[in-house]
């Protein structure tokens, strides 16, 4: 039972990538490590739906025995008022209480429920549509008075005290995003070239899981407008004005600026977990450089799936 | 043709910078042939390339982006010519008025070139329903509002450069409103949700007597 929502709590999965083709975001879990950390814990495959909590977490009071697991942002978990493990699974009982006490790390913490929770199905995903408002709790972000159900059984045994070793957890106070050079980089001049890749950038207030616009160094975008091509998470746009936008889980399918960078797969958990005021910096990778990150975060998943 | 990384899985391959139909059609054939393959895991057309999102663990961008280049130097099959829509419109948007002062034309003179075309379907993309269909007769062609409104009636007709779009959604958005037409686009509770398909073809037409 939702007895407080938080301030944007949603119901996310891996997204619905097909649905890209009719234009529909393919938007899920903004921090896509967290959220398969959080259902592997519990016992669940990675794609299983969680909560996406944002900077302030909801009150959710069990209704049966269940197992929960939250990671991602440190919002000071807390069962019936007693700071609770992050990234651990926890046993809760009929009628104990998961609060938060406030944001300390990060922006968004996952809450995983074994056997998942259930939510509707729109395109072939249970993650929130907020622009559709189709998806997850009927479209829209968890209300007080909600009901929550698990929707099947783990697929592993459900085990209390199954834990991401400290070192295995992703550090959200480093805000360097690596990035790989994007197809339209030379349409900036040379300064702006450099300063895209060694000044800090500020997330504004204009920022959500559609994306960050980032104050900073005007970026000096020439050349003709190009015709729309399809984007992806990630991508670094320079519209007209030279304020860069970064591209999250649910940006727009197709667009027409030119993308100077795109931030690699494994950064984005990174990404995700940043709020407006935060400071970031690119740093320029190679596909190998990517390709070992993103390795890292496989293995380190990967280690969740073995016994407690 | 221009291959270039879009971070560590993906890559855009842009096959030229015109928009054209032949073009359209092309990049459209080389997305469809793409998603059959195992290490793709999603290709998208835009107008003139196409945005492949691979599975890093089983090719590269250098050996998928060779792939591409064989199947696009293949003869695409021939493109079967896309479902024809026709589209009622009240010709009676808010910016109809400032349109026909700006190029020098009346109103039924907008009508009648808006109509006139049958247009293409170039992508579907952008917000939910969102088509992109072109070309727009030239003596239409106006760039963008200085000031986008923030939020435009779902319904609304548009133009902008040599485009024509309807607005699916009540989104914010920049181009000119002409008019309004009562079909929806959007159609959440369909498979695929829109109405309008990349390579579909539009004939507007002014539902007023």
């Amino acid at each position: 039972m939702v007895e407080a929502p938080g301030l944007l709590t949603t119901v996310q999965d891996l997204g619905r990538p097909n649905a890209i083709v009719a234009g529909v975001q393919a938007g899920g879990a903004m921090d896509r490590f967290a959220h398969s950390a959080a259902n592997l814990l519990v016992g669940n495959d990675p794609g299983l739906a969680t909560l996406e909590c944002t900077l302030r977490g909801p009150t959710l009071v069990a209704e049966q025995a269940c197992l929960l697991a939250i990671t991602g942002a440190d919002l000071d978990p807390r069962v019936n008022g007693v700071p609770a493990p992050a990234w651990t699974s926890l046993l809760l009982s009929p009628g104990d209480r998961l609060t938060f006490g406030g944001r300390r790390e990060g922006a968004r913490t996952y809450v995983a429920i074994a056997g998942g929770f259930e939510a509707d199905r729109w395109l072939g995903s249970l993650s929130t549509n907020l622009m559709a408002e189709r998806g997850g709790m009927h479209g829209r972000a968890l209300r007080a008075g909600d009901s929550l159900a698990i929707a099947g059984e783990a697929t592993r045994p459900a085990v209390a005290g199954r834990r991401v070793p400290e070192q295995l957890r992703p550090s959200y106070s480093n805000h360097t995003l690596y990035a790989i050079a994007g197809p339209h980089l030379k349409r900036l001049d040379l300064e702006s070239r450099a300063a895209l890749f060694e000044a800090l950038y500020q997330v504004s207030s204009m920022s959500d899981r559609i994306g960050y616009r980032l104050e900073g160094p005007r970026l000096a975008a020439t050349g003709e407008e190009l015709l729309s091509f399809g984007l992806v998470a990630g991508a670094v746009q320079v519209p007209h004005g030279g304020q860069p936008i970064l591209l999250m889980a649910d940006h727009q399918t197709a667009g027409g600026y030119p993308v100077v960078a795109t931030v690699v797969s494994a950064s984005l958990p990174i990404a995700a977990q940043l709020l407006p005021g935060d400071e970031l910096r690119l740093e320029a990778i190679t596909p190998e450089g990517a390709q070992k990150m993103r390795r890292a975060l496989a293995a380190a998943l990967e280690t969740l799936r073995g016994a407690a | 043709m221009r291959i270039q990384p879009l971070g560590d899985t993906a890559l855009l391959a842009e096959l030229s910078t015109r928009l054209d139909t032949a073009i359209n059609t092309r990049a459209i054939a080389l997305a469809t042939a793409l998603k059959k393959r195992r290490d793709v895991r999603q290709a998208i057309a835009g107008y003139a390339s196409v945005t492949v999102q691979f599975d890093p663990e089983q090719t590269t961008h250098d050996s998928l982006g060779a792939a591409i280049k064989r199947l696009a130097a293949k003869r695409p099959p021939m493109a079967e010519p896309g479902r024809l829509h026709r589209i009622p419109v009240n010709y009676d948007g808010p910016d109809i008025a400032e349109v026909g002062e700006r190029l020098q034309l009346s109103r039924e003179r907008i009508i009648e070139i808006h109509s006139r075309p049958i247009y293409r379907v170039f992508l579907v993309g952008f917000v939910p329903g969102w088509a992109y269909l072109g070309p727009l007769p030239n003596e239409l062609a106006l760039p963008r509002r200085e000031v986008p409104r923030t939020q435009v009636p779902a319904g609304s007709v548009a133009i902008a450069g040599r485009q024509s779009g309807v607005y699916p959604l009540p989104t914010p958005g920049g181009w000119h409103l002409i008019g309004r037409t009562s079909v929806k686009l959007f159609l959440p509770d369909s498979d695929p949700p829109c109405l309008f398909r990349a390579g579909d073809r539009v004939k507007f037409f002014s539902a007023q007597p």
